[in-house]
């Protein structure tokens, strides 16, 4: 898989039509300017050649450099990389917070207001995208109430809206789950059973029902860290956070493309590490699953 | 249709009704631009830039003084077109490709599946950003982006029918009466396909409409001065202060043509599938 992803990074950049090198350098760059370029970055040796040592150079960690800056591709990364993950892991945490017991709540009064007003919510928080919301709680949060700082980032405050932002999507897409695998545990013998022993409603949901609905909440919880990581481009770009989502950016409109490469590749990798963790974590407190 | 418009016990299926009557507002809106647009999408009144809503102007005007409303009114068509011809494609090729899988098997289904997980190993709209760094921004890049991102979803949905039905006695019967392969893809199992990817299209053009939005919020699809909603966003960034009426309109805009998409998309679910709702999905 991890194979599979860096062929298609490599053929994204060396297969589609247009030379990076002239991008680069613009329309009116020389004939002999572009063919420098080329032989700096590799590009007049054969597509073969190049995609084995771009192979080897992801493997030993050495990306090349960024054109502008100089600096390593991948201590450029590492250099940000503590910012965005702060952000996912907050925004996660934030999320889960949110979403079950506003699931719970709804699936406990299945049908009734407050089961559609959650569910309501949670609808408008999947339609309600990043860059509609980033600029939208600056807007109320920062320039009206001036409760929290509209960009940058100093200290946990700075935290909070950049959280709301990127966890919004994610709470609603947890709190519908929680409460769908939640109706379907209400309905489970064990819970009648309790219910017939004459356990407590709140004693019933809490611990018979929420328990084990929360395994499929949990698991793609985890899921989705790995797509925070990447939702993280558009918001750290509203909220000029110095992560990898805008160093991406940033590389992509200066056209450096070893730093691009760099961090695309990185977002995909680590989406893809954090979905194997998952998977193996979850294999290991739920024995029913085996893996071959 | 009366059957589609009823959903559990007969009662009206309200997200269904709410849904379409959102999204056919912009879409109305979009095809009928030119005609109930106030004034034209590029016309600058540059003593005018920044003005708050007024009389003339009911939403305000932005930086050069263009009328807000009329660039709303004509970012309905970018974005819908964008998401109806991105879905379109990633219908066809999603489909294409996950009956084929699922229809043949063995190495074909191995490629083409591993193919996919290749491509849903890029989270979200990371892929469609790589693609339109390399590809360089135009609207025609930014459907061939997002198409690139929408096919893998279809190609499983279709796949996984496909194994179904390919049990079923209806295509049993067809492949023991000497029937080709292409005749029952295309007579026996893709008809039958309909239902579900007609749920999962529309879901796919809300996803549409805010992955183009996303791209040109990042300067990375439709350039000025096409009035993209995502491109007004990043636009309205710069003025938050003096002049928000030029993030709140775009902002709103979106997240109501997404919310009218999803209801729809909800309300069909619920009306093609039933047990969906029983389930309490």
């Amino acid at each position: 898989m991890a194979w599979g992803v860096v062929t298609l990074v490599f053929f994204i950049i060396h297969l589609t039509p247009g030379d990076p090198a002239q991008i680069m350098l613009g329309e009116s760059a020389s004939a002999a300017d572009v063919e420098e370029l080329h032989r700096q970055l590799g590009l007049d040796k054969p597509i073969l050649t190049q995609y084995i040592s771009f192979i080897g150079g992801v493997l030993t960690f050495d990306m090349g450099a960024s054109i502008y800056t100089g600096k390593g591709v991948v201590s450029s990364i590492f250099a940000v990389y503590p910012a965005t993950l702060s952000l996912a892991l907050c925004s996660m945490a934030l999320a889960i917070v949110v979403a079950i017991p506003l699931g719970a709540m709804a699936a406990a009064r299945k049908d009734t207001a407050v089961d559609r007003g959650a569910m309501f919510a949670s609808l408008l928080g999947v339609s309600t995208p990043t860059f509609c919301a980033g600029p939208l709680l600056i807007l109320i949060f920062a320039v009206e109430l001036g409760w929290f700082p509209a960009s940058g980032r100093s200290g946990l405050v700075s935290l909070v809206l950049p959280s709301i932002t990127l966890g919004m999507a994610m709470a609603a897409i947890l709190s519908r789950l929680t409460r769908s695998t939640l109706i379907e545990t209400l309905g489970e013998d064990y819970v009648t059973a309790a219910r017939a022993r004459g356990a407590s409603g709140r004693m019933v949901l809490f611990k018979h029902a929420l328990a084990n609905a929360l395994l499929p909440v949990v698991t793609v919880a985890g899921l989705q860290l790995g797509a925070l990581l990447a939702g993280a481009v558009i918001t750290e770009t509203i909220f000029a956070w110095p992560g990898l989502g805008r160093l991406t950016v940033e590389a992509i409109n200066a056209r450096d493309y070893p730093l691009a490469q760099g961090c695309v590749l990185t977002i995909a990798l680590s989406y893809l590490m954090v979905n194997i963790l998952v998977d193996l974590i979850y294999a290991a407190i739920d024995p029913r699953i085996k893996y071959q | 249709m009366k059957r589609i418009l009823a959903g559990k016990a007969g009662r009206v299926n309200v997200p269904l009704i709410a849904g379409a009557a959102v999204t056919s507002a912009f879409v109305l809106a979009a095809v009928f631009a030119p005609w109930i647009a106030p004034c034209s999408p590029f016309d600058q009144d540059l003593f005018g830039g920044l003005a708050g809503p007024g009389a003339d102007h009911l939403l305000g005007q932005d930086r050069l003084g263009r009328d807000i409303l009329t660039r709303i009114i004509y970012g309905a068509r970018i974005s819908l077109t964008v998401g109806f011809v991105t879905v379109g494609i990633s219908v066809l090729l999603g489909t294409l490709l996950g009956t084929a899988a699922g229809f043949f098997g063995g190495r074909v289904d191995e490629v083409i599946m591993r193919t996919c997980d290749v491509f849903l190993a890029f989270p979200g709209i990371l892929l469609a950003i790589a693609v339109m760094a390399v590809l360089g921004p135009s609207f025609l890049n930014v459907v061939v982006a997002l198409s690139l991102m929408g096919w893998t979803g279809f190609a499983r949905l279709a796949r996984g029918q496909t194994l179904s039905l390919r049990e079923r006695e209806f295509v049993v019967a067809a492949v023991a009466m000497g029937a080709t392969p292409a005749r029952i893809i295309g007579r026996h199992i893709i008809p039958n396909l309909a239902a579900p990817l007609t749920v999962e299209a529309t879901f796919a053009v809300a996803a549409a409409v805010v992955g183009e939005a996303g791209l040109s919020f990042l300067g990375l699809g439709a350039q000025p001065p096409t009035p993209s909603w995502g491109a007004m966003l990043a636009e309205g960034r710069q003025f938050l202060l003096i002049a928000p009426s030029l993030t709140i309109w775009p902002g709103l805009a979106i997240m109501l043509t997404v919310l009218g998409i999803n209801f729809l998309g909800d309300g069909l679910r619920d009306a093609m599938d039933p047990k969906s709702k029983l389930r309490g999905e």
